[in-house]
């Protein structure tokens, strides 16, 4: 088992107390696609940061377990994280506007996450950025490793940082809504670009989004979260026999082509979701 | 029903008016600001300094210019709770009056300076164009010159003194208002709701007036507590350097400077004006800084 | 490219309005400079000959026009007090201010900065606070007293420092004058005794402008620092697994060091008006004793001179500091 969470609760302090913003969550992954699919608010990004212990420095985490291949790393240490992160983990964010550093190169950036984990020379490890930066289906890789963040589009920046995070060849990749800053044509090469590459390097991933469709393409198992908790999972390929009232809401209110509807569905939203 | 003005009423999350909006936030804001430890020093701090001043003639037991030859720099004792200056004088009732000076100082400075620097601010900003320029060159040429050296040059031209000290110090203390005034100016301007108010057929200055100079008024407030603590150092160093309010007139600056020549032996002559500067800015440091987090919390 | 430009073109403007603003400031005084030269007893005809001399009888903006061509050749006017060119007083005084604002620069950033740096990675700890209540006591202490406390702590009662000044009486004119800055200098002349003492005394008025400064340059560098803290690439950076000293001076002191330029000329810009207070209260024998000096004596050319001096410093380091951050930060340029 690559990951393996049970009971993960995430509080945060507010006014009035302590608040959930996850609970009662369980999951495992193995070398499989996961999707976790929830609307804004229903802890997806911070149960999956939590993996890597990547969560603000206010958060109350408690679990049962949260392990990456076997250690606690709930109990590790900050030296023992900073051997998981990068190097067996790696995790890509929404915007590279925001997510990549706008004073430094792409291709220092990529050419400092493979220095720092495989070691080498600086001149290796930028001749290793060019050759990731090809991997990612860049065309002009020398021209883009030069280049400053601001000077990128958004699809080349996220395939600027998906070649960072896969410089340090990890087991697993956590990409929380990778495409959601992207235009919908360049969303689904940049899907097929990660879902290529984490198959090919016999990698996990976990594919963190609100699109339920999208995850359903390109990912083995999918898991619904809502308010904090997960409220089904299921295979991808089952996903029309779904279960709970709130995926099938959420497939409900999807448009198609195939099947006319006078008017969209509008999920109501029951508070008995809200029970554990 | 919630009685108004109430607890319950101040933390409502949905508001039934306007005005119920508005006390929510300044509710909120309070508190904010009260969990401030620092930011409620420097305002408790402030109102006692402004009471004292005010009710400095019912403080002070002594005269502040009884002159006392032969009890001349006396250590603090139960007559003198700060002890007496070079001529005998007692300073706890010069440094209370002192405080009225150099608070009435800073206030006719801010009141001179803020309106004149929100006018000049949002009328250039709003208008655009040539009278923008204009406007904008004048408060560049201002801004150029540090404020120390301006303000001791004016009031070298004017004449030593209280009054020149006060031109002097707003002369050079208008033009960042000025630049703040505009920058949210410009943000505001292009908003439709300004765009509204003009198709009804506002006059440009009814706009500014009634409707800019309100947005602005926030980083102004900021602004003018933060600048407090410059402006009550500015004029403690115009009055150390013999170019603020003259003796004998018990202000701070002034007084250090005359007792200057003491320090070695009646360290307490000169130090104790200090300490009062001191405390006077960093009081309004503190406010300003606790103010800023509450309204304009981008800012910092 | 375009807007490095434009900062250039406006400087000769605001030159023009610096020069305006100190003739007009020179020809509001109250008191008569015909009088003050001729005395209060002077026959009319002398009067009419001073002023004919001075060229006070001439439309205003013609004695504008004089003043500039003046000032185009360097020339001040000529200070009562000490009856030299005011160029050349201020010469001759600026230099041992030079010295004095860049020692307290280099303290201040050496000292100020990693404390900003610190304190914005511990925001909320002790030493936050402490960092926090330092730098916010040296932007309301009045230099001046802090001076004389200083003096009086260090110099008399502990007898660490010596006194005001710049050399000790004994060591006076012993150091030939090459670049005005007697460290410098003693250090070119190789006389090592006279450098000692230059430092000694150049220490206490250094540290206390320092001091002021740092309050600034700590608290500005400081806010940069949690801004950048909260950026998003701060999130990759964690999960690049790098290290946190690498995380907090490659990348996010990376992202704040063009800004903090510009906030470090400024700061020297502002040094300029400390060291007004701290020359007058050490003695120091710079432009700003120079200005507080003609001021008492009511030396209108030299206080306007050095005004005016000061002034285009002010200018030109403002300038300066524009220029370096668009130079420096790639997103702008």
């Amino acid at each position: 088992m690559l990951v393996e969470i049970r009971n993960l609760r995430i509080q945060f302090p507010t006014a009035t107390g302590l608040s959930d913003a996850v609970r009662n969550v369980s999951l495992i992954l193995g070398q499989e696609k996961l999707g976790i699919v929830g609307e804004s608010g229903s802890g997806k990004s911070l149960t999956a940061r939590s993996i890597l212990r990547l969560l603000p420095p206010n958060a109350v985490v408690t679990a049962d377990k949260l392990e990456f291949d076997g250690i606690s790393v709930m109990r590790a240490d900050e030296v023992a994280l900073r051997r998981i992160r990068g190097a067996r983990a790696g995790l890509i964010l929404q915007d590279p506007k925001f997510s990549l550093n706008p004073v430094m190169t792409a291709g220092a950036q990529i050419a400092e996450a493979w220095r720092v984990h495989r070691g080498g020379s600086r001149k290796l490890a930028m001749l290793a950025a060019i050759d990731l930066l090809t991997q990612v289906q860049i065309r002009d890789p020398h021209h883009v490793a030069r280049a400053y963040p601001h000077e990128l589009s958004g699809g080349m920046g996220q395939r600027v940082m998906i070649a960072m995070m896969l410089a340090p060849d990890p087991e697993l990749l956590i990409a929380d809504e990778p495409t959601s800053a992207l235009d919908a044509t360049v969303q689904a090469e940049i899907l097929r670009l990660i879902e290529d590459l984490v198959s090919r390097r016999g990698m996990g991933l976990i594919l963190i989004s609100h699109d339920l469709p999208l995850v359903s393409h390109f990912c083995d198992r999918v898991a619904v979260m809502y308010a904090g908790r997960v409220v089904e999972e299921l295979a991808a390929a089952e996903l029309t026999h779904a279960q709970h009232p709130y995926t099938r809401g959420l497939l409900e209110c999807l448009p198609t082509l195939s099947h006319q509807k006078r008017r969209l569905s509008v999920i109501r939203r029951d508070p008995s979701w809200l029970q554990p | 029903m919630i009685s108004v003005l109430s607890r319950e009423w101040l933390l409502s999350d949905t508001p039934a008016s306007r005005a119920q909006a508005a006390w929510v936030r300044r509710y909120r804001g309070w508190l904010q600001f009260r969990a401030n430890g620092l930011a409620m020093v420097g305002l408790v701090t402030v109102v006692i300094m402004i009471v004292a001043s005010v009710a400095a003639p019912l403080l002070a037991i002594q005269d502040p210019s009884a002159q006392d030859l032969a009890g001349r720099l006396a250590p603090p004792s139960a007559a003198h709770w700060f002890g007496t200056d070079e001529l005998g004088r007692d300073i706890f009732s010069r440094i209370l009056y002192g405080g009225r000076v150099t608070l009435g100082m800073v206030v006719a400075v801010v009141l001179l300076v803020a309106p004149i620097g929100l006018a000049v601010g949002s009328i250039a900003g709003y208008l655009g164009g040539l009278p923008d320029r204009v406007l904008m060159r004048v408060t560049d040429v201002f801004l150029a010159f540090p404020r120390l050296v301006l303000a001791l040059a004016f009031v070298a031209a004017l004449k030593p003194g209280i009054t020149s000290a006060i031109i002097a110090i707003a002369l050079t203390a208008w033009p960042p208002y000025a630049r703040m005034a505009r920058a949210d100016t410009l943000t505001v301007r292009a908003s439709d709701f300004i765009a509204a108010i003009r198709l009804m057929g506002a006059s440009s200055g009814r706009i500014i007036l009634r409707h800019i100079v309100p947005l602005c008024m926030s980083s102004v407030i900021v602004r003018v507590t933060l600048d407090m603590s410059g402006i009550i150092l500015t004029a403690a160093a115009l009055g150390f350097l013999g170019m603020g309010a003259q003796p004998p007139m018990p202000e701070w600056g002034t007084m250090i400077a005359s007792s200057r020549a003491f320090i070695l032996d009646q360290w307490w002559v000169p130090t104790i004006p200090g300490v009062a500067i001191f405390v006077a800015s960093l009081a309004f440091n503190l406010l300003g800084d606790g103010l800023r987090d509450v309204l304009d919390p981008r800012q910092r | 490219m375009k807007t490095l430009a434009n900062s250039f073109a406006s400087v000769p403007l605001t030159l023009f309005g610096l020069t305006l603003v100190t003739f007009l400031i020179g020809r509001v005084m109250p008191i008569d400079p015909v009088i003050a030269i001729a005395g209060d007893h002077a026959t009319p005809d002398v009067i009419a000959a001073v002023r004919e001399q001075l060229g006070l009888d001439k439309p205003l903006f013609v004695q504008f026009w004089i003043y500039l061509v003046h000032l185009v050749h360097g020339d001040l006017g000529r200070s009562v007090m000490t009856s030299h060119p005011v160029t050349a007083d201020i010469a001759h005084y600026f230099p041992a201010t030079l010295e004095l604002a860049t020692t307290a620069i280099i303290i201040a950033v050496v000292v100020g900065v990693p404390l900003g740096v610190f304190a914005a990675a511990h925001q909320g700890s002790r030493f936050d606070h402490m960092v926090r209540v330092v730098s916010l006591a040296g932007q309301s202490v009045p230099i001046f007293v802090l001076g004389l406390l200083c003096l009086l702590v260090f110099y008399v009662k502990l007898g660490w420092a010596p006194g005001t000044g710049q050399l000790d009486v004994a060591y006076e004119g012993l150091v030939p004058r090459v670049t005005g800055m007697l460290v410098v200098d003693a250090l070119i002349a190789d006389d090592w005794a006279s450098f000692w003492d230059a430092l000694a005394h150049l220490a206490q008025p250094a540290l206390v402008l320092a001091y002021f400064s740092m309050a600034y340059i700590t608290r500005m560098t400081r806010a940069f620092m949690i801004e950048s803290l909260s950026g998003e690439y701060i999130i990759t950076a964690r999960a690049k697994g790098l290290s946190p000293t690498r995380i907090l001076w490659r990348h996010a002191f990376g992202n704040i060091a063009v800004r903090l330029v510009t906030v470090l000329a400024l700061a020297y810009a502002g040094l300029l008006e400390g060291a007004v207070i701290t020359e007058t209260v050490f003695s120091w024998p710079g432009l700003g004793l120079y200005l507080t000096v003609s001021l008492l004596n009511a030396d209108m050319n030299a206080v306007l001179g050095a005004t005016l001096v000061v002034g285009l410093v002010y200018l030109f380091l403002n300038l300066f500091a524009d220029v370096l951050y668009r130079l420096l930060d790639p997103r702008v340029a």
